[in-house]
């Protein structure tokens, strides 16, 4: 029997609170790159002694594979004192990977304001950070809302990548199904078809924000 | 300080600014009295721009020293030397100046009312209400009343640059600078802004800087008028002297050239 539907509602509620599992990691991991690769953009704004770590950091994180980072922060961290839950170290692996790829898209969404944007506000004696926060992040933000957008879908995608550490998301609760059962067809698959749904959606989701972006901003 | 009637407002003190090899003002020395006018003319690429560029703290100098008000505005005295300021001090002090665009260069995502909210807030610590009453009055003051509530994108060039005369006033300035205010505009919107232009003068003890193209308005406006060629004044004074019997055979090539063309 190639599919045999018994076992598939049988599995099915464990790996629906195991999806439940992979979309807490994804949200987590995502505010973290979201808040944290603005941190980076800015800091690469404030000039050479702050830019040059950051570039290298940068640069480092987005040059290697995800899975040694996941590795690196689970196995080689407690090393030095940092001893952290595979959840915890499974969503700071993903937010920081993906917290370069943020500060990318803000960099370029914050290159995208034009220059008379700052002339007008240090005219007007405002300081860096209210010019941040008042003038140039409300307008560099919303137009790379798409673009964030496409990353947290990515993000999302890689989370399986966390069942190398055995965080119980999606992908560890099929491994572990078809290894006591030695059925793999259908968790599999099954895992697949909740991503497919779960990333069909959240796209549509994204696409309706950008509208209501669009409509707030087109002015 | 004591307030002294002599002291001007504003002094270039030897200024210089290069881009490179290029010097594009060349030890430039002007005072400015409290309450004056002054327009700056000369052909594109003189260097009119940078002059007012450099007292908003746009531009970084490369040599002398502007004044303030009695105060050096690029420096400050550290044991008897002059020694460039660092930001804290370039913030205090340029909070007597305003600056208006050629641009606008308007915050596009505020309305008019709270383009002119803004900074006395963040920056003068007045409260939501006082600041709205502040930008409600400049609003009408350019007659803008009925705009308040208006985007930038929704009103017109002329409009934009009155909501940046009085979003510059909201911060009360001593020092106006007006950078080609009108070269951005379609010619039947010249006349609205340089209006508002004319009524702050005729009201306001303001000191008024202003690079210009609009010799009409400069000659009946300005107190004085300063001619720029290559980064240095080739001729300055009054702009009946200027205009009409100009010293300098660059000046009245200049003015013949500029005039041929309206």
């Amino acid at each position: 029997m190639l599919w045999d539907w018994n076992y598939t509602w049988e599995i099915l509620p464990d790996l629906l609170s195991a999806a439940v599992i992979t979309i807490e990691v994804t949200l987590l991991g995502f505010v973290i790159a979201a808040v944290l690769g603005l941190v980076l953009a800015i800091l690469r704004m404030l000039g050479p002694v702050l830019a040059a770590p950051v570039s290298v950091f940068v640069e480092v994180v987005r040059s290697t594979p995800l899975l040694i980072q996941i590795f690196f922060v689970y196995f080689v961290l407690p090393k030095f004192g940092v001893t952290i839950d595979a959840f915890t170290a499974g969503v700071l692996a993903l937010g920081i990977h993906y917290a370069t790829y943020c500060s990318e898209v803000y960099r370029a969404g914050i290159e995208g304001i034009a220059r008379g944007q700052w002339e007008a506000s240090i005219a007007l004696n405002l300081g860096l950070a209210t010019t941040f926060k008042d003038i140039i992040l409300p307008q560099a933000i919303p137009p790379v809302v798409p673009a964030l957008g496409n990353y947290l879908v990515a993000l999302f995608k890689e989370t399986p990548l966390l069942s190398a550490i055995a965080v119980l998301e999606l992908m560890q609760t099929a491994k572990i199904m078809g290894s006591e059962t030695f059925r793999y067809t259908e968790p599999i698959t099954l895992v697949g078809l909740l991503f497919l749904i779960m990333s069909l959606v959240s796209a549509a989701l994204i696409r309706v924000v950008e509208r209501l972006l669009n409509r707030r901003y087109a002015r | 300080m004591i307030a002294d009637a002599n002291r001007p407002m504003v002094r270039y003190d030897s200024v210089t600014k290069r881009y490179g090899p290029l010097t594009v003002i060349d030890q430039l020395d002007l005072a400015i009295a409290p309450g004056e006018k002054v327009a700056l003319i000369g052909p594109s690429g003189s260097g009119k721009t940078t002059v007012l560029r450099m007292l908003m703290t746009l531009e970084r100098i490369d040599g002398g020293v502007i004044w303030v008000d009695g105060e050096p505005l690029t420096h400050v005295e550290r044991n008897g030397r002059m020694v460039p300021a660092d930001g804290r001090h370039l913030r205090r002090v340029r909070g007597k100046i305003g600056m208006v665009f050629q641009h606008f260069n308007l915050f596009p995502h505020m309305t008019a009312l709270r383009n002119c909210m803004e900074a006395p807030m963040a920056v003068l610590g007045l409260s939501k209400a006082e600041a709205e009453q502040r930008a409600a009055e400049l609003l009408a003051m350019v007659g803008l009343a009925d705009k308040t509530k208006h985007y930038p994108a929704q009103l017109s060039g002329g409009q934009q640059q009155r909501v940046a005369i009085a979003r510059a006033l909201a911060m009360r300035p001593k020092v106006m600078l007006f950078d080609e205010v009108t070269s951005a505009l379609d010619p039947e919107l010249v006349g609205e802004v340089l209006n508002v232009i004319r009524k702050l003068g005729a009201e306001h003890n303001l000191t008024m800087l202003m690079v210009t193209h609009q010799m009409g308005f400069a000659k009946e406006f300005a107190d004085r008028v300063a001619f720029f060629y290559r980064g240095k004044i080739e001729e300055a004074g009054p702009p009946d002297q200027i205009f009409t019997e100009p010293k300098s055979e660059r000046t009245r090539q200049f003015l013949r050239a500029v005039l041929e063309a309206v």
